[in-house]
């Protein structure tokens, strides 16, 4: 037995999503007729949407892309334990630790401060300039080290966020019992706080993978690198279009599972 | 003549420029269970947080076993064991199973683990059966019972309460005044901060009115709602009692 209202809204539903499929329809049309006209369109297909390129620069792009990934894999750890590090310095209250809370405060305004390009650049070029010996000059070194600096700068600033977002009735509740500064710190205010974070961190995580690709500045021939190289010697840009669906493929999932956290965390909390 | 549990003398506490306690003095015997009532406001919760070094007061004395806490430097932590509080709103951590919310301390701070103890609380409370859930998972009631547990699991020589019912539906009250009621029954010492008038007449040794930082008058139970002396306590049960 529907409802009157259940049968209105069921209508109001099917009214909205004709509404919105014929309105797709009509500029998917529009865009596969119009576009074409352009005077540039042969060419621009020609060089960034060749079928048969794509094709043939696929799969190394994507085991280079499995580069992306070695990469991005070793760097989160350290930039979760480096920002977790500063976020809790950032927080030291004890008098001594007055060091360690200026330190963090000018770790996370430095590393914050910097494109991460730039970065990539001091740090990827200047210190293998040094003259290290070798493995100590290897470019993934360094540019991680670079992606993590920068990083750990951020997850740090959203940390103390989740930290200072934790009520302070829960730490009356846990110094009432007789636990510890740090217990109450490390049982019953990083694990709420770290929850918390939890969406922010994952867009931190979408926007890491992708400068993951910076890295291709200074050396390891990842998936950025290698499209330019299938574009130098096919003279065409087709391989930098198939190296961004691959980027979409893991980016498009990974942000809408980040929005789908921040939608539940929202909903729970009201 | 037995020394109190504990020993309020001229205790003062200011937030700011505002002066809210002034100069309380108040003695609670071994065993005895003390009650403060009065408006809102009147610094009912300020005075309980004072007791336990919550909030460090600003003048006077508090004597917890003859040992002065309230000293400025005092090292309260050995002190949190000795007295439990439980507030109005329960916080309890939300991220722990109701026994992981009791067992923390107790493994924490006495380096025991103590699960039987633990496991008996739950079971005289009524609430063996809800040990493995998450906080968001019970009731009012049942959320401040967990943290009337969990401040017992320290073995506090004295509890301090801080209206515990008056977040709770009607319905719900009663359960928590059950174990309030079985804690007196074992004779813990207590002092609470309560707006239920008949559960204070019922159970209490003594009444503290509270007015605007100080206690106005205090006396048994008997005296203070049926005889009371001051105006503004006539006043105040007039309106609570209604
Ligand atoms: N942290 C604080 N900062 C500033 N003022 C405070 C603070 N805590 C309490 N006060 C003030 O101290 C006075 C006493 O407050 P308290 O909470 O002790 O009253 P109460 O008797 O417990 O009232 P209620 O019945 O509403 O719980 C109030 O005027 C209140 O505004
Ligand atoms: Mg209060």
């Amino acid at each position: 037995m529907t409802t009157r209202r259940a049968a209105y809204e069921a209508r109001q539903r099917r009214r909205a999503n004709l509404l919105a499929g014929g309105s797709t329809a009509v500029v998917l049309i529009l865009l596969i007729v119009l576009v074409p006209l352009a005077p540039g369109w042969e060419g621009v297909q020609a060089s960034f949407f060749n079928a048969e390129i794509f094709a043939r620069t696929f799969p190394d792009l994507l085991s280079a892309f499995l580069i992306n990934i070695a990469i991005f894999a070793w760097s989160v750890p350290l930039i979760a334990a480096l920002g977790l590090a500063i976020a809790l310095a950032r927080g030291a209250r004890a008098p001594v630790l007055f060091p360690l809370r200026i330190f963090g405060a000018i770790y996370v305004d430095l590393f914050r401060g910097i494109p991460v390009v730039l970065l990539v650049y001091l740090v990827g070029f200047g210190i293998p300039g040094l003259g290290l010996p070798r493995p100590w000059n290897s470019p993934y070194i360094w540019g991680t080290v670079a992606l993590v600096l920068t990083y750990s700068a951020y997850v740090a600033e959203v940390l103390r966020s989740g930290i200072e977002s934790i009520h302070e009735s829960q730490r009356n509740a846990a110094v009432c019992l007789g636990l510890s500064e740090r217990d109450t710190m490390r049982y019953v205010v990083l694990p709420q706080a770290i929850r918390r974070v939890v969406p922010a961190n994952m867009n931190m995580l979408v926007a890491l993978q992708k400068d993951v690709a910076l890295l291709s500045f200074i050396g390891p021939v990842e998936i950025l690198r290698q499209a330019g190289i299938f574009k130098s010697l096919l003279a065409n840009f087709t391989p930098y279009v198939a190296a961004a669906v691959i980027f979409l493929c893991v980016t498009v999932p990974a942000t809408r599972y980040a929005d789908y956290l921040m939608n539940r965390d929202r909903n729970a909390r009201t | 003549m037995p020394e109190p549990r504990l020993a309020l003398r001229g205790v003062k506490k200011s937030f700011g420029d505002v002066e809210v306690l002034h100069g309380i003095d108040l003695a609670v015997n071994p065993g005895e269970m003390v009650c403060l009532i009065g408006a809102s406001g009147s610094g009912k919760s300020t005075l309980l947080r004072c007791m336990n070094g919550l909030e460090p007061v600003d003048d006077g004395e508090v004597r917890l076993d003859g040992v002065d806490i309230a000293e400025p430097g005092f090292d309260l932590a050995p002190i949190r064991q000795k007295i439990g509080i439980v507030f109005q709103s329960f916080n309890l951590f939300p991220h722990m199973t109701a026994y992981d919310n009791v067992a923390l301390a107790p493994r924490r701070v006495l380096a025991e683990d103590a699960r039987t103890r633990i496991e008996a609380l739950f079971e005289r409370f009524g609430l063996a059966a809800h040990m493995g859930k998450y906080p968001d998972q019970l009731s009012g009631g049942q959320q401040q019972r967990v943290a009337v547990i969990r401040a017992l699991a320290m073995r506090p020589q004295t509890m301090l309460f801080d209206e515990i019912t008056s977040a709770l539906d009607p319905e719900l009250v009663d359960e928590v005044l059950d174990v309030l009621r079985s804690l007196r029954d074992d004779g813990m010492t207590m002092v609470l901060a309560t707006h239920e008038m008949g559960f204070a007449r019922e159970l209490a040794d003594r009444i503290c009115f509270m007015d605007k930082g100080v206690i106005a008058e205090e006396g048994a139970p008997d005296l203070i709602f049926s005889t009371p002396q001051r105006e503004r306590t006539k006043q105040f049960l007039a309106s609570v009692l209604r």
